[in-house]
């Protein structure tokens, strides 16, 4: 049940991402290009995204548990850190660069090529050095 | 005359939030990408829920281009720029704890701090990057 459910929340994450056009690289760049020619496409996006998930916090704060069982994950400690600061800095900076997030990254590998085989690879050396040069911190 | 390209990154975004949410109160669990990649590729939390989820994210958009044709992705095929922007994510991403599903989706629908000042950082470095690699060097 528990993979099965994953597998449709996936289904439907990687369909949005692809009816959205988050996984067209052009118009993620457009984004990123404020003082260019800006597309302001992703503001519908992620504007539209926050909709259910604000609806979703609401629900899950009423019923405590989901329905498979476990508890809702709690919030986070309010904690502005280096590692927040330094890591987000980061992945704008190769979000802009590319225009992939880890998302859409993972929702191109299909029918994106050898060139999106080569930035998740990228990826995940640089997912792996992380966690190997650096304390880790209890996952979100 | 609302663009198309606008109505479709609405519909795209209410998917990817009903995704999220969909995983939130039927698994229990935060749909960060980069979370549910990571600890997939460096061990931290290699679960099979992770696995069908990632699953799921692929396989949607390859029954999409069997029905509507192959999406666009318009990636860069410049070997250094798409391991440069892999290596900034991967790095960047773990570094931070979460991504544009994560902090973003997940985070700013909840108001959290860290959410939003990570969505705050990445956004512009984001916008930064591509002022200075696009307008300043032309590099991309």
């Amino acid at each position: 049940m528990r993979g099965l459910f994953a597998l449709l929340a996936g289904a439907l994450f990687g369909a949005g991402l692809t009816v959205s056009g988050m996984t067209n690289t052009a118009k993620v760049q457009g984004w990123l290009d404020l003082f260019g020619n800006w597309d302001p496409t992703l503001a519908f996006v992620l504007g539209g995204a926050i909709i259910p998930m604000f609806f979703a916090w609401r629900l899950a704060a009423q019923r405590q548990r989901a329905v498979l069982g476990n508890a809702i994950p709690g919030a986070s400690d309010p904690v502005i850190d280096r590692r927040l600061v330094g890591g987000s800095v980061l992945f704008g900076l190769g979000w802009a660069l590319a225009g992939l997030c880890p998302g859409p990254a993972l929702a191109v590998l299909g029918y994106g090529g050898g060139d999106a085989w080569l930035f998740f690879a990228a990826m995940a050396v640089g997912m792996l050095a992380n966690r190997f040069s650096l304390p880790q911190e209890v996952q979100a | 005359m609302i663009p198309a390209d606008w109505i479709y990154g609405l519909l795209g975004g209410l998917m990817i939030g009903a995704a999220a949410a969909l995983y939130l109160l039927v698994n229990g669990r935060i749909m960060g990408a980069s979370g549910i990649t990571g600890s997939i590729i460096d061990g931290t939390g290699p679960t099979w829920e992770r696995g069908f989820f990632i699953a799921g994210v692929i396989a949607a958009p390859l029954a999409y281009a069997a029905i509507w044709g192959v999406p666009e992705t318009n990636l860069t095929s410049n070997p250094m720029l798409l391991i440069l922007a892999g290596l900034a994510v991967g790095v960047g991403t773990r570094m931070a704890n979460g991504c544009t599903s994560g902090h973003g989706v997940c985070g700013i629908s909840r108001f959290s701090v860290r959410g939003i000042v990570a969505t705050c950082l990445y956004l512009g470095a984001g916008f930064v990057t591509m002022y200075v690699g696009r307008h300043m060097l032309g590099a991309f």
